[in-house]
């Protein structure tokens, strides 16, 4: 035997064997090497770090479970997480190293508008794919983003009107002074109009401000039915526990606490007495399905003080990425909303059955109203099944013919053809 | 709605804004104001007492014993910041910027790691009462008295006790104090431990009413840097004058035009101050008497 057979033959037992001795080995060692790769840039430090650190866990707790199942078409997902502090320019820096350097396929990310809107461009420049899984004012039509976090439409046509009912219709306003507050402002002022009512007043808060003894004044001055209180961020949510010692008492109503800061489990009770959340997910529901998704977070994740909205649209968005993937046979962004264009993207996810709109690439939900009680105890007086996000595709965003890349409010809608 | 009750409801708002003001403020006042420290992990030693003070409340101690641990802890952990960083740096003032800076950061990630996101509140005692149509918080009223308290334990400590008259010397002129026999090494730790103190205090005493996380101090920093730079260099002629201005503005600005105003007036007054009395409130005072 010559030398260069022998070298040939060494060659071949080095490389070839394992791909005929173990076909199933040779799937992993191939697997290993061309893994999915997930990019997540969620705040785990900084003013929402509270609310936010519960969407990298969940996203954590989806991979492992996809992982330990097979992976996505035998191949695994691997989370390349930055922590974004908080910060709109470490967002937008983060967004660059993910879809430049580490060259990911999705994105999950983002916590406040304010951090989406700094790095949506550079996810469309880039030509990214990015998840938003948080629930938000609204109004995204960007063929590059897929949003499962509620929306306007799905948590204020069904909270505003139920309070006015309850409770009257004289409306106070208490926002968080940037895009998300203004917006979502916006929608309140056009329900409580569009229903028969009246806004007392509306104050907007810079982020950050963590005294409310003049606003408290201001709201007790307008004498308002129910107070609807659009505070983000930890500083922000002082003011229950100074408008309880103040003795306010009016009931309030809400799309973001509770549901994202679980603030009635920070707080002494009864500061959070009669509250009123629209959310699609807390950990009180009492269903199988949320009961076994509490079991399993809590079982990986044992000192999570509280599994949130935001946990559950990470958790189940992990698994739609996997269903549209495996149906596309592709990781590649156009095949994929292929898929999302025959409207039938659905899944049971811990709140219910949740689906993927082809319009406006937003979830259908199933929303409960969750009401605060004196000692800080959840009751569900209400719950709306399969609410969907209808405005964007009403108002005229089309992402199956047109991408127009843009964000619309009430007053600045899309463009008619 | 007759006018007591608008005067009350202007002078319950001018006394809020001006015990955060001069609460934030007075540990900051004497680490900056005095010594000279440019002390940016000032709102985590606010922190650090809001959080022994929640602790301690937790583990069963009446609120007033909670915020007094929560003052001393924090005077303590000065003395180590003092012994272990400050010292090295009382002649480098931009240094301080530095390693003060680092602090902060350290002190806001490692509470991050260890107590988690969040920390359970202890809730505000006293309840409310009425006036005319509004209902206010007692505490509130707690608040501003404790500010008008810590002013005056401020001047009667540096005025007439032996320790203010060695604390002062030894900032102004510390080779003729060390001269004169004053140990004074000593007299920095316990003078920047004082201020660690009162920023403790200032967090032990606002822990009741506020969402307890890693980064609560950033909510006081401002507050506390444009008081004492408009107060300038003597804590009590400075802090207590720069708090009763910007306390008239900020309550003003924010009942006419809301949160945002109030802000905006408060900055452009520390602007049109420090460019009228470049030394402070506290340097003009104190011209005119000489």
């Amino acid at each position: 035997m010559s030398k260069s057979v022998l070298r040939g033959l060494r060659a071949a037992a080095l490389t070839g064997t394992l791909v005929l001795g173990s076909p199933l080995g040779s799937q992993l060692a191939l697997a290993a090497e061309n893994p999915i790769k997930l990019g997540v840039l969620e705040d785990q430090s900084g003013d929402f770090a509270a609310a936010t650190i519960g969407k990298v866990h969940a996203i954590q707790l989806a991979a492992d479970e996809i992982n330990k199942a097979g992976g996505i078409m035998g191949r695994p997902l691997e989370l390349v997480a930055y922590d974004t502090q908080s910060d709109n320019t470490r967002y937008q820096e983060f967004m660059r190293r993910v879809l430049q350097r580490d060259k990911v396929d999705v994105v999950f990310a983002g916590f406040s508008s304010a951090s989406r809107e700094a790095y949506r461009p550079i996810v469309d420049q880039f030509n990214g794919f990015a998840f938003y899984n948080n629930q938000y004012e609204g109004g995204v039509c960007d063929g590059h983003m897929i949003v499962t976090g509620a929306v306007p439409e799905q948590q204020f046509s069904t909270l505003i009107p139920y309070m006015m009912e309850k409770y009257g219709k004289n409306v106070y306003t208490l926002a968080a002074d940037y895009n998300f507050g203004q917006i979502s402002a916006e929608w309140v002022r056009k329900i409580v109009k569009e229903n028969g009512g009246k806004m007392a007043g509306e104050e907007f808060i810079p982020l950050g401000v963590s005294q409310f003894s003049q606003s408290i004044q201001n709201i007790q001055k307008a004498k308002p039915d129910f107070v609807v209180t659009l505070l983000v961020g930890t500083a922000q949510a002082s003011y229950y526990e100074q408008a309880a010692s103040a003795n306010v008492n009016l009931p309030m109503a809400s799309s973001v606490n509770v549901g994202q800061g679980y603030e009635h489990k920070r707080f002494k009770p009864p500061s959070l007495k009669d509250m009123y959340v629209t959310t699609n997910y807390i950990e009180e529901i009492d269903s199988p399905k949320s009961k076994e998704f509490y079991a399993k977070f809590k079982a990986k994740f044992p000192s999570e003080p509280y599994v949130n909205q935001e946990a559950e649209n990470s958790y189940l968005a992990v698994y739609l990425y996997k269903q549209m993937v495996e149906r596309a046979k592709s990781t590649k962004r156009e095949e994929i909303r292929k898929v999302i264009a025959l409207g039938d993207v659905c899944m049971d996810a811990p709140e219910g059955k949740v689906c993927i709109d082809p319009k406006s690439q937003h979830m259908s939900h199933t929303i409960y109203l969750a009401k605060v009680g004196a000692d800080h105890s959840i009751s569900f007086p209400k719950t709306w099944e399969d609410i969907k996000p209808y405005w964007l595709g009403e108002a005229g965003c089309d992402l199956t013919k047109k991408d127009p890349m843009a964000q619309y409010t009430p007053s600045n809608p899309p463009p008619k053809p | 709605m007759d006018i007591a009750t608008h005067v009350f409801s202007a002078l319950y708002q001018f006394g809020d804004a001006f015990a955060f003001l001069v609460l934030s403020a007075c540990g900051l006042a004497v680490i900056f104001g005095m010594m000279g420290v440019i002390n940016l992990a000032h709102g985590e030693f606010i922190m650090c007492g809001a959080y022994v003070t929640a602790a301690t409340v937790h583990a069963g101690l009446p609120l007033p014993l909670g915020i007094l641990a929560g003052t001393l802890v924090s005077a303590l952990v000065g003395v180590v910041v003092e012994l272990a960083v400050i010292r090295h740096l009382y002649d480098r003032p931009l240094d301080t910027i530095v390693a003060t800076w680092g602090l902060s950061l350290i002190a806001t990630q490692g509470t991050l790691i260890m107590v988690g996101s969040t920390m359970a509140g202890v809730g505000t005692p006293f309840g409310s009462f009425q006036v005319g149509d509004y209902s206010y918080s007692i505490y509130r009223i707690v608040l501003f008295c404790a500010a008008l308290g810590v002013l005056a334990g401020l001047y009667a400590l540096f005025n007439w006790t032996r320790f203010g008259v060695l604390a002062r010397a030894t900032i102004q002129v510390p080779h003729m104090a060390a001269a004169l026999g004053v140990d004074t090494r000593l007299i920095y730790s316990l003078t920047f431990a004082c201020g660690a103190g009162l920023a403790g205090l200032a967090g032990g005493l606002y822990a009741p009413t506020m969402t307890l996380v890693p980064t609560m101090g950033a909510t006081f920093i401002m507050e506390a840097f444009v008081t004492v730079v408009i107060g300038g260099a003597d804590v009590f002629l400075g802090t207590a004058p720069a708090g009763g201005v910007l306390a008239v503005v900020k309550s003003v600005m924010t009942s006419w035009q809301g949160q945002l105003f109030g802000q905006i007036g408060l900055l452009v007054a520390v602007i049109i101050v420090v460019r009228v009395l470049p030394k402070g409130i506290s340097g003009f005072v104190l011209r005119e008497r000489t």
